[in-house]
């Protein structure tokens, strides 16, 4: 299996309010379909991980590889690119942009993207919004529905160009426990439906042994892959 | 660049927020139209005070001064030419009021193409003569067709025409001051009084009114003969001589050149009226000093709102950048935001601007000083619009870059960890 993102040697330090080495010599790969959590004390590092492998936090030493291909140094404009095709965020919070539909926000990564025209973006957006249950709410302002919703509606947004991983940031620590479980259910079902990897940032310890693998961290080394 | 999706963020966000919209274009609005307004109102002013003399001043006025000789005899002795000589109370010399040779001089300038026109007056001082009292005054006898061509001279006369003047030999244009003194009318006779003391009675052919009281209470226009015939002089008797260019800019090397040429004193408009063209400027500078004023004040009011709503949108900025938005794309949503302020805002002053000077133009002004005005002036310009769109959208453009330029180096990362 061909791994989707590789992190080699990654260190990070944190200069302010004292300098600190938060990410000490970070060492694994994401395999092609695999559902990855990476569980860890908060302060552990393992959110600082996330957004260096997510392109965002481009301040690391070490080399990054996504697909194979080398993508630490990248310049600004290329790492939006490689944001925008390959990678599909879910946050803690849900980030919908509030005066926009469910459908707008849903679209708006792929309309960026550019490479299908306006009805094959909204007929695919319709249907990952099927896949989520959540179709029927495609035309309602996305400040008017309910929390669960917002994050399945987040998860449709991740999904719209075919991303290579999907990362999460706590995707379920806003849910109840109801809401979590659908949201770990769409997870799993994607991962086995659709060969699409995950790697997901989690405090619960229910989540985490539902996953295919755990990564642990404590004191910004890996500790247990 | 996806431009669609940018300008349908950047137009969501003004539709949601239709009200700071409004205030921000608004601001551009007043500002523009209020420099629309400004400017086509005080130019106008300023080009009608300006005609108010420039019209009736020739570009270049030729006469014969009286001054003494700048060459004493004692400068041409050589032999203390290394001493210095002192000639105390020098008098002009005798020397004739008259430009010698001025019908061939006319001729000549009439035929240089530069020239619009030139003709000859005739200016002496006379006496009003009103029973008992006598009145000093100016007589000048003009030619009265071309003076009225060249120097819009019919504008000036309030009762009768230039014809009138023309068609009568022993006609007089009086000074609406002098006539309201002497309580004479159209009609009546006044004599006047040479400085010799020959009297010779006039008949009232028209009322001459400048605007300028000094003016009107002691100036009198005939015709060239018959003030010829007053003095007594022959028909190549001429004092000055008034020219007319077709370029303004003209004036000054040709003054110098027939000064040169002629050994007459020749002197341009922009010597004679230099605090005009001081005053134009200083109102142009008022006018554009407000005008900027009011549009910094409208830019203040875009950048604001602009700070604010990036505030407001910051989670949108982040996850924006989150899923493949450039810092350059969200930027540009932010500029393009701007921009819509600074076209709408900037399209309704220029018409709020047309609309409020096209009212005042409208507005009825009735003054003695010109009798032709009777409304408000106006100086519609193409330029002021040109000039008042671009400076709107510079203007916007600055207020709404630095902001942007803000949500361009936003960290999405501080954003969405922050939370």
């Amino acid at each position: 299996m061909n791994p989707v993102l590789e992190a080699k040697n990654i260190n990070k330090y944190f200069e302010k309010p004292v300098s600190f080495h938060v990410l000490k010599d970070i060492n694994f790969k994401i395999k092609e379909g695999e559902f990855a959590s990476i569980m860890g004390k908060s302060g552990c590092g393992k959110s600082t991980l996330l957004y260096i492998l997510s392109t965002m936090d481009t301040d690391y030493q070490g080399q990054l590889f996504l697909n194979n291909e080398l993508i630490t140094g990248q310049k600004r404009d290329i790492l939006s690119r490689i944001r925008n095709k390959h990678i599909g965020f879910v946050f803690q919070f849900h980030y919908l942009l509030s005066e926009f539909s469910v459908l707008e926000n849903v679209i708006l990564p792929a309309k960026k993207l550019g490479e299908k025209s306006l009805p094959e973006i909204k007929a695919y957006a319709m249907e990952k919004l099927r896949i989520l249950d959540i179709h029927t709410l495609a035309d309602k302002k996305a400040s008017r529905i309910s929390g669960g919703e917002k994050q399945r509606v987040a998860i449709a947004r991740a999904l719209i160009n075919d991303p290579a991983i999907i990362m999460g940031d706590e995707p379920t620590g806003n849910l109840d426990s109801h809401n979590s479980e659908n949201v770990f259910n769409i997870f799993r079902q994607l991962c086995d439906d659709q060969g699409l990897s995950l790697l997901v940032v989690t405090h619960d310890k229910d989540f985490a042994d539902k996953t295919d693998r755990i990564i642990e961290m404590e004191d910004g080394r890996i500790i247990h892959s | 660049m996806n431009w669609t999706v940018i300008l349908h963020i950047a137009k969501t966000h003004l539709v949601t927020k239709i009200k700071q919209t409004a205030t921000a274009a608004l601001g551009v609005t007043f500002g523009i139209g209020a420099y629309i307004t400004l400017v086509c109102f005080m130019t106008g002013l300023n080009s009608m005070l300006d005609d108010l003399i420039l019209n009736q001043t020739p570009h270049i006025h030729i006469f014969n001064e009286i001054e003494p000789s700048k060459n004493q005899p004692i400068d041409l002795y050589t032999k203390i030419e290394s001493s210095l000589n002192m000639v105390h109370s020098i008098k002009p010399k005798q020397s004739q009021k008259k430009i010698h040779n001025a019908l061939p001089l006319l001729i000549y300038l009439n035929n240089d193409a530069k020239v619009r026109g030139a003709t000859p007056q005739i200016k002496t001082q006379i006496f009003y003569m009103a029973g008992s009292i006598e009145l000093g005054g100016n007589l000048t006898g003009i030619k009265v067709l071309e003076e009225a061509r060249l120097f819009n001279f019919e504008d000036y006369i309030i009762n009768g025409t230039t014809l009138d003047l023309q068609n009568t030999d022993n006609g007089i244009l009086l000074g609406a001051g002098i006539a309201d003194k002497m309580s004479l009318d159209i009609g009546d006779r006044v004599l006047v009084s040479t400085i010799k003391g020959d009297i010779f009675p006039l008949k009232i052919v028209g009322m001459f009114q400048s605007g300028i009281a000094d003016i009107d209470n002691i100036q009198s226009f005939v015709k060239l003969k018959t003030i010829q015939r007053i003095l007594g002089e022959a028909e190549n008797y001429i004092t000055d001589i008034n020219v007319k260019l077709y370029d303004l800019a003209e004036a000054i090397p040709m003054a110098q050149r027939i000064e040169a040429q002629f050994n007459l004193k020749a002197i341009d408009i922009t010597t004679a009226n230099a605090q005009f063209e001081t005053g134009t400027t200083i109102r142009n500078l008022i006018t554009y000093a407000v005008s900027i004023t009011l549009l910094i004040v409208a830019g203040f009011g875009i950048y604001n709102i602009l700070n604010m709503l990036i505030y407001e949108k910051m989670n949108d900025i982040a996850i924006l950048k989150a899923t493949g938005f450039s810092g350059k794309d969200v930027q540009m949503i932010f500029m393009s935001q701007a921009i819509i302020i600074g076209l709408v805002g900037g399209f309704l002053g220029l018409l709020i601007g047309y609309v409020l000077s096209s009212i005042i133009d409208r507005i009825p002004f009735n003054t003695e000083a010109l009798p032709t005005v009777t409304t408000y002036p106006i100086n519609h310009n193409i330029w002021f619009y040109v000039i008042g769109i671009t400076f709107a959208m510079l203007s916007t453009f600055l207020a709404g870059y630095l902001p942007s330029q803000k949500a361009n180096k936003i960290d999405p990362v501080q954003i969405i960890r922050g939370q």
